[in-house]
């Protein structure tokens, strides 16, 4: 089984990467952006074939590891 | 006093600290990979040096607060043992829960290496005795996320515990907020526990150590602890 775990700053939380990317891009003249906030992605693959144990796995390393749940929330995608 | 120096792969300040605390002291302090899983017996201080452990892979210091020492670590700070962490070090307490909040990139996304000014906010810890209270200490820093981030409540938290022990400040001796170097919140370069006994800061006082370098104004910090630990 194969996931994709995508981990993002809350939205509370400056993004100084996104705002540098953000400026880099207008200044690229890439028009009609408003705004830009980077993250993470992790794609993973599970021994599980149980979704609903695969995704206790992985909230379990998100929790432990994938993210910083002070400053970044997380999701869980499963890709078929 | 017995110390403990924990190593991780990208470790690079612990040859600094380790002179630094054998320079107050005269006892070298005990290398621990970070691998092991106990501390040498009678460790009465821990330090987490500054370096890049594991490179800073996914965040930093977030691979080095799992690593197998930390456990042993932990329960040292639960017994009010000493840990200090300085930069990279302290990155690693936060990320390890020992103490609160978060190291972010620094606000205007330079790596920052130059000296800084610091207020000592509080000199009734086991770090900060030897100095003056209020005193402004000139210490280098050279970080990249050394911008401290926590939720409103964690700082307010912090303030009115007092745990704020080291904060930014400008030549004139004054916080301020909106041009504090790294974008930390409040200034703050430096924090305790609840109880005092573990100290995360960004600035590196083992730089300042030694006259032939310049300025000592971090050696107080290191005979703080040699105080504190002979009297143990």
């Amino acid at each position: 089984m194969k996931a994709r775990v995508l981990v993002t700053l809350k939205t509370a939380v400056l993004d100084p990467q996104g705002k540098a990317i953000e400026g880099a891009l207008r200044s690229l003249g890439v028009h009609g952006i408003g705004s830009v906030r980077q993250g993470k992605v992790f794609d993973i693959e599970l021994d599980q074939t149980d979704q609903t144990k695969a995704e206790a796995t992985l909230k379990d390393a998100c929790e432990k590891l994938l993210a910083n749940t002070v400053i970044e929330s997380y999701r869980i995608e499963f890709v078929s | 006093m017995k110390a403990a120096v924990i190593v991780f792969p990208g470790s690079n300040r612990e040859g600094d600290v380790a002179r630094a605390l054998k320079a107050v002291s005269g006892h070298s302090p005990a290398m621990v990979w970070h691998a092991e899983t106990a501390l040498p017996a009678g460790t009465d201080l821990v330090v987490l040096p500054g370096g890049f452990s594991y490179g800073d892979y996914l965040r930093c210091g977030a691979i080095a607060a799992r690593a197998g020492i930390m456990d042993a670590v932990r329960a040292h700070a639960a017994r009010g043992g000493l840990v200090l962490g300085i930069c990279n070090g302290f990155q690693i307490l936060c990320e390890s829960g020992l103490l609160p909040g978060v190291l972010v990139r620094n606000a205007r996304l330079r790596f920052i290496c130059r000296e800084a000014l610091l207020r000592v906010e509080r000199i009734d810890t086991p770090y900060t005795r030897k100095y003056a209270k209020g005193a402004v200490i000139r210490i280098p820093v050279a970080h990249g996320e050394g911008n401290y981030t926590a939720d409103a409540e964690t700082l307010r938290r912090l303030e009115g515990e007092g745990r704020v022990i080291f904060r930014y400040v400008t030549t004139a001796g004054q916080r301020d907020d909106e041009q504090v170097l790294n974008g930390a919140a409040n200034s703050i370069a430096g924090i305790a526990s609840e109880k005092l006994n573990v100290l995360g800061l960004m600035p590196h006082p083992e730089n300042h150590v030694d006259p032939l370098v310049g300025p000592t104004d971090g050696r107080p910090l290191f005979e703080s602890l040699a105080g504190v630990l002979e009297r143990a």
